[in-house]
């Protein structure tokens, strides 16, 4: 048993970007609670941070689209954004070549993924990390399910992604958290950032929180698209994390709507 | 239609310091590497955030282009409805505005003044 630490998070480049322009009561209350999602990660004594993320086109394109891929690099770096603008410097990340490599062997099992020696983060991980780790000095795995370029792997894929992710953790001896990072409902970069589909949403952490699984893979990506946007589409990641927790029940300790962070911003993790 | 290889000329843009200094340095050369109309060609030099929306680039990819051209991200937002008025619903992909361009966020916001 070495997954010690498995939970969620928000992202999306408001949540630093656009700090000064949200109510800094719900705000403050939202990265305090990121702040607990640190310190408890840190008091599971992982070793390592394997981030499920759903990156922007920092690395991966529709010449050669990864449906899934994990990080293999020594060291990884980011944000690509303008720091100015993300409000986040650019850095260096710490990797952990031969763990990864002991992950991705042990994934390839079960599960068909792609790994890469080089990866640029953008907001998807640099905004998490610059809460959860934010001296950089905990080595990052990044899994990345694509939930960008259609086509997208389908919703029962990113489950079994995370229970062959959940099987690697418990091959290795290293202890590791998961972090899962995605939206729910959200229509980010658009004229319409800030909209929220709240009933869609609470309806999904609903699913989540019980870690139910046929309710969770029951969405049909149009279904996702005509009510929850294309920022929807990164359910994939909290899916995969939630089958990595082997069915175990989750606890939201954030869940608020935050318009000018584009999103509902939540922390929620799973009592292993 | 080549909105693949206007996509891919913004991903390089977006992640790649060195061409970010092309852009800036010696955008024809930079642009000749990419089969492009003159529409996008034109969008991309300008730039014409609006119109690039309306081709149908992914939001996170113009979101990123435009934060490398310092545009504040309330400008970025009516540029985007901006080109909605003057081109017409956004063309392909994912990423169409599905309202009438109404502002989702300012009943919730601190006002600064
Ligand atoms: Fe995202």
């Amino acid at each position: 048993m070495s997954l010690v630490y498995a939970g969620i998070c928000s992202h999306g480049p408001g949540i630093t970007a656009r700090a000064d322009r949200a109510d800094p009561v719900v705000r403050d209350a939202f990265y305090a609670n990121l702040d607990k999602m640190r310190q408890d990660i840190v008091d599971a004594g992982a070793e390592a941070i394997i981030v499920i993320a759903a990156e922007h086109f920092a690395n991966f394109f529709m010449n050669n689209m990864p449906a899934y891929c994990i990080g293999m690099a020594d060291e990884y770096e980011g944000p690509i954004e303008d720091p100015e603008w993300l409000k986040i410097e650019k850095t260096k990340v710490p990797g952990n070549p031969g763990l990864s490599k002991r992950l991705i062997t042990e994934l390839m099992q079960t599960v068909d993924v792609a790994f890469s020696e080089e990866w640029k983060f953008d907001h998807g991980i640099s905004v998490p990390l610059n809460f959860l780790t934010p001296e950089y000095d905990m080595p990052i795995i990044p899994a990345n399910i694509n939930c960008q370029g259609p086509p997208l792997t389908p919703l029962h894929r990113a489950w079994a992604f995370g229970e062959a992710l959940r099987r690697a953790c418990d091959s290795v001896p290293e202890k590791l958290a998961i972090v899962g990072t995605g939206g729910i409902s959200h229509w980010p970069a658009t004229p319409d950032s800030g909209k929220i589909n709240l009933e869609w949403d609470q309806e999904f952490m609903d699913r989540f929180k019980r870690n139910d699984k046929d309710a969770m893979l029951s969405y049909s990506d149009e279904e996702t698209y005509r009510d929850a946007g294309q920022g929807g589409y990164e359910i994939r990641t909290l899916i995969a994390t939630a089958a990595a927790a082997k069915g175990a029940q989750a606890n939201v300790h954030f869940f608020e709507p935050i318009p000018i962070f584009a999103t509902s911003c939540f922390c929620a993790s799973f009592e292993l | 239609m080549s909105l693949y290889y206007l996509q891919k000329v913004l991903y390089d843009i977006n992640r790649n310091e060195q061409a970010q200094q092309k852009y800036r340095d010696d955008v024809d050369t930079l642009l000749n590497d990419y089969t492009l109309t003159d529409e996008e060609r034109l969008a991309l030099k300008t730039p014409d955030i609006g119109l690039l929306y309306v081709l149908g680039v992914n939001g996170q990819i113009l979101m990123h282009f435009a934060a490398f051209h310092q545009i504040e991200w309330d400008d970025y937002l009516q540029a985007m409805r901006d080109g909605i008025a003057e081109h017409g619903e956004v063309r392909e992909g994912v990423y169409a505005m599905t309202g009438a361009g109404e502002n989702f966020t300012i009943d919730t916001e601190v006002q600064s003044d």
